[in-house]
């Protein structure tokens, strides 16, 4: 190397690194502004990317949704939020709750749909006792063996989604079942909720069939349902794997001869890619269209409104955790310091939610009905009540 | 040992005093966001081992990080701390076994065949640790307490503490990178880059080019090893993506990005993918366009990688 | 398991197969031939896909929106060829990865602002929407015969392409040696271009005409893009035939791995692969 490259090079390297340091103080210390009164900061850490995107994008807008019902203001306070993309992966699931909490310094956090990423944002939530909200992920251990003060939850456990469906099945006179899911945390959750429910009234489970996450080649399983011959099949897929599954089941013959069941998700905010292949499945959720509340209603309106959409059972879940929030300062007159006080409130509390209402149990998970739905056109019609006051067992869970 | 062009050597300089000091004045999310970032570089570093300068390219190297993770996992009895060096040493253990086994096979094959044959063998440890419910299935399982040091009742650090625990990560990250530094300049470091120009010429001058790789596989198995081992502690969980091929891939990006085969590069490469996903996160949801756009004009227009901005000429 | 049933999974296994076959085979010809490790190929794949639920909405018909898809496919692939790929002949192997990761990250993206994140289904066109019995309770959708004739037909007619014909003569030549093929007047950066968009093609081609079963939902691009890249190296590198033999191994190993080895099932294509690997590195029809 001669002198006067080594000269430029070393210069070069000067810039950039004067370049860099700068650009790294802008980034490190964002400047820290104290308005007056300051804004409550809400923390949603929700996926906008990837397979769950359009279900953390229910959440924020029904969330958002509230807040501008309530003049943008809850308690008399200002609102500002701290939006987060999660990516659904679990391998950052610390590393991002720690930075929505430790660097951001939210007074709440809200999210999130993973139940992997899930767990990571309980460790960080129980670590730092951040006031926190679960809008959706079905964790059984959240509200259960990690259940804690702070840590709420406003969609469902795992088990609570399913659990009433063994009962519906047996008085639809179906003694036997196949049973096929993804093996997976949350589907090993859901097989055991169903079949708690289902053999204490007597069924059978003579097949449970376990698919690779996230494979979606059903052909093979279907076939060993049909081999098996059971009364009926319960299942539990979401997203683009339930709009597969129903379709191949369907183009299997199957739907015909063994009916199909499952809990709600296999039909949310699906119907319009599965079309004919959906039309009559059962299912069992805490939301369903059609449902006679007037909350529902009005909240359906409104959301439409805003955003020209139809709301979903993720939408309610985000929405209800708004005014879960919002009970919570109330009672402490918009003093997010207090948390003990608002923790208080928002326990035992009924919310009035527009899947009708609900009480908060004391692991901090509601307590609510679990409907009876059926497909008709695009629609997951309300049937009836499948179990009233549905309760998680909140096993592991040492609080109340 | 190769001379490094000065202006990296004064980088490298400022670099290791300003993460020495930055404990002093940054707050907590930036102390354990960069002792991540660390914890990825020495990851990052034992993979460019492989990559960069044995000329094996692994997707599977995940397995060895996440084996040593789940490792800790298992040796942390619940509510209660294992031992600092006896947690360490088994996990490393099992991440090196795991190595020589896995090393044993792959290293059969060459080229985009070796590449498969790695992630085929870190994708059925991934179902295998998935699919496995006394591991925790997919969702984890938490370590509650990280490991602690003790001679005697007296302990020179607190893991539990930040600051305490980056400076612990920062020891690690140096010792790995002059451990390598120092192994690369070694006759044992001119076998492998020798074996990485031209194998067929090393074998014909008679090396046992076969025991050289699978030396650099172990090794580089045993530091992922120590990687995983300090990213469950720090998280203070554990979860089957530790392991995936996401994993592995994005490592190597880091490797790619920052520059193959040159000292420091690895580490760059980690920092630059981890700040960038911080900064473009905080612009616009769509930051995945960013980082994309990023990635492809880095490519095109740093045919070298990142580390190519701090060097001179002198290479071409 | 009764033969009935035993037949029935074989047939699953070689319809699995020849899907995979044809999700594979644009990667065969661009890292085969072009020697270019394309991981944005998943994109592609779900490129195809959500083309076709568009298109579909908006022609009205599967066929005609297939047709359509496909030279929308092409343009894609000649305009990618010309703005990034052409600069990476030259390169690394792992700078190609490199870029092509950048690639998937933002087809994701582009993907995102375009359709949303909904899930969205393709309706099976009508002609072929029945089944024929084969239990009394299972049947078999006649689309997904007709998916399997059009993927043999497909490798058929990838065969002749490659084997018998002008180009495929200039494509073989090319992939051995470039400077001599450009030596002999051709113009091989045209030929790549060509050979590159014919690739992505085939991907968006295995996404539209897959569409139907599939569904068209985000991510779905990266559930086939590993399995890809396994289907083209067992079979051995750059070789139709492999690709094909390999793909219907898979179809086998994962249609009875899921039923006889349920334990396992993830891990059994993976195992396959490791096995054949370590007894021929060089993929089953790969040349040493």
């Amino acid at each position: 190397m001669n002198d006067s490259k080594a000269l430029a090079s070393r210069r070069r390297f000067l810039k950039t690194a004067a370049g860099g340091a700068a650009a790294a103080a802008g980034v490190l210390h964002a400047p820290f502004i104290i308005a007056q009164p300051a804004k409550i900061k809400v923390g949603l850490m929700l996926p906008y990317t990837g397979t769950y995107a359009a279900l953390g994008t229910a959440i924020t807008n029904a969330f958002k949704l509230y807040i501008a019902e309530k003049g943008g203001k809850l308690a008399g306070r200002e609102l500002e939020y701290v939006v987060l993309d999660d990516e659904s992966d679990p391998a950052k699931g610390v590393d991002n709750a720690s930075r929505i909490v430790n660097r951001d310094k939210v007074d709440v956090l809200v999210g999130t749909v993973h139940s992997g990423v899930q767990a990571g944002m309980v460790k960080v939530s129980r670590e730092s006792g951040v006031l926190s909200i679960i809008p959706n992920a079905g964790f059984g251990a959240a509200t259960g063996a990690l259940c804690a003060p702070n840590i709420f939850r406003t969609s469902f456990s795992n088990w609570q989604t399913i659990h009433a469906l063994g009962k519906v099945m047996m008085e639809k006179g179906h003694k036997t079942c196949a049973w096929i899911t993804h093996k997976y945390a949350a589907g090993q959750e859901m097989f055991e909720g169903f079949k708690e429910g289902y053999e204490k009234v007597g069924g059978r489970i003579v097949k449970d069939l376990w698919l690779p996450f996230p494979n979606v080649e059903f052909q093979a399983l279907l076939t060993e349902i049909a081999a098996a011959k059971p009364s009926a099949t319960a299942c539990f897929f979401a997203g683009g794997g339930a709009v597969k599954f129903v379709k191949d089941y369907d183009a299997a013959g199957l739907k015909k001869n063994i009916p199909l069941y499952g809990n709600g998700f296999l039909t949310d905010g699906t119907l319009q890619a599965q079309g004919a292949s959906a039309q009559g499945i059962l299912t069992t959720l805490h939301y369903a269209d059609s449902l006679n509340v007037p909350k529902d209603r009005e909240f359906r309106l409104n959301y439409a409104k805003a955003y020209k959409l139809q709301p979903d059972v993720y939408a309610v879940q985000g929405y209800d955790a708004a005014q879960l929030l919002d009970i919570g300062l109330k009672a402490v007159k918009g003093d997010m310091k207090n948390t003990k006080g608002m923790i208080k409130a928002m326990e035992g509390v009924t919310i009035d939610s527009p899947r009708g209402k609900w009480k908060m149990s004391k692991a901090h998970n509601p307590i609510q009905d679990s409907y009876l739905r059926q497909v008709v056109g695009e629609q997951n019609k309300f049937v009836g009540v499948a179990w009233k006051a549905l309760e998680d067992p909140a096993r592991g869970c040492k609080m109340g | 040992m190769e001379r490094q062009p000065r202006a990296l050597q004064v980088l490298l300089a400022i670099g290791l005093v300003a993460l020495a000091a930055f404990p002093l004045v940054g707050e907590k999310f930036y102390l354990q966001f960069i002792t991540k970032l660390m914890i990825m570089g020495i990851f990052a570093m034992s993979l460019d081992l492989l990559v960069g300068h044995t000329g094996l390219v692994s997707l599977g190297h995940a397995l060895f990080f996440g084996v040593a993770a789940y490792a800790l996992m298992l040796l942390t009895p619940e509510y209660q701390a294992a031992g600092f060096w006896t947690s360490l040493g088994v996990s490393l253990g099992v991440a090196a076994l795991a190595a020589l086994i896995v090393g044993f096979f792959v290293l059969r094959t060459t080229g985009i065949y070796f590449i498969m044959v790695t992630l085929a063998f870190g994708q059925m440890t991934y179902f295998y640790v998935h699919d496995s419910s006394h591991l925790g299935g997919s969702d984890g399982k938490y370590i509650y307490v990280r490991p602690v040091l003790e001679i005697a009742g007296w302990s020179p650090f607190d893991l539990e503490r930040p600051a305490h625990f980056y400076y612990v990560a920062l020891a690690m990250m140096v010792f790995v990178y002059l451990m390598l530094r120092v192994l690369l300049a070694s006759p044992f470091g001119r076998v492998i880059s020798g074996i990485k120009e031209n194998e067929h010429r090393m074998r014909m001058l008679g090396f046992a080019t076969f025991r050289y790789k699978l030396v650099c596989f172990v090794l580089a198995g045993t530091l992922a090893g120590l990687a995983g081992w300090l990213a469950a502690a720090h998280d203070g969980l554990v979860n089957p993506e530790m392991l995936s091929w996401h994993q592995s891939g994005q490592l190597l990006m880091m490797v790619i990005l920052g520059g193959m085969g040159t000292p420091s590069g690895p580490i760059l490469g980690a920092a630059a993918l981890k700040v960038l996903e911080l900064v473009f996160q905080g612009w616009t949801k769509h930051w995945q366009l960013l980082l994309g756009g990023f990635i492809v004009l880095s490519v095109l227009l740093l045919p070298r990688g990142l580390a190519q901005l701090f060097e001179s000429k002198r290479r071409d | 398991m009764d033969t009935a049933i035993f037949f029935i999974q074989v047939l699953n296994s070689v319809q699995y197969g020849l899907l995979l076959f044809l999700v594979a085979s644009g990667l065969t010809l661009i890292f085969g031939i072009m020697g270019i490790i394309n991981l944005a190929h998943g994109s592609f794949y779900m490129i195809g896909a959500y083309l076709a639920f568009s298109l579909t909405g908006l022609i009205g018909d599967f066929w005609l929106a297939l047709a359509a898809g496909v030279v929308v496919a092409v343009l894609i692939g000649l305009a990618l060829e010309w703005l990034v790929i052409r600069f990476l002949y030259d390169r690394d192997h792992l700078y190609q990865v490199l870029l092509t990761y950048g690639l998937i990250l933002i087809f994701e993206e582009c993907r995102s602002l375009l359709w949303g994140d909904d899930v969205h289904g393709v309706p099976v066109p009508p002609a072929l929407d029945f089944s024929i019995p084969l239990t009394e309770n299972l049947s078999y959708q006649v689309f997904r015969v007709a998916m399997s004739a059009i993927c043999l037909a497909l490798a058929a007619g990838m065969y002749w392409l490659i084997q018998k014909t002008r180009l495929g003569m200039m494509i073989r030549a090319g992939s051995v040696n470039r400077e001599m093929v450009q030596s002999l007047g051709i113009n091989i950066g045209l030929l790549y271009r060509v050979v590159f968009a014919l690739g992505v093609a085939l991907a968006a081609f295995a996404g539209m005409l897959g569409s139907p079963v599939s569904s068209v939902f985000p991510g779905m691009g990266n559930q086939v893009l590993i399995v890809s890249f396994v289907v083209v190296v067992i079979g051995g590198i750059g070789s139709v035939k492999g690709a094909l033999v390999a793909a219907l191994a898979i179809g086998f190993a994962d249609t009875f791995g899921k039923v006889l080895l349920p334990q396992i099932a993830g891990m059994v294509v993976y195992l396959l692969m490791a096995a054949i690997l370590l007894w021929r590195p060089q993929g089953i029809f790969g040349k040493a």
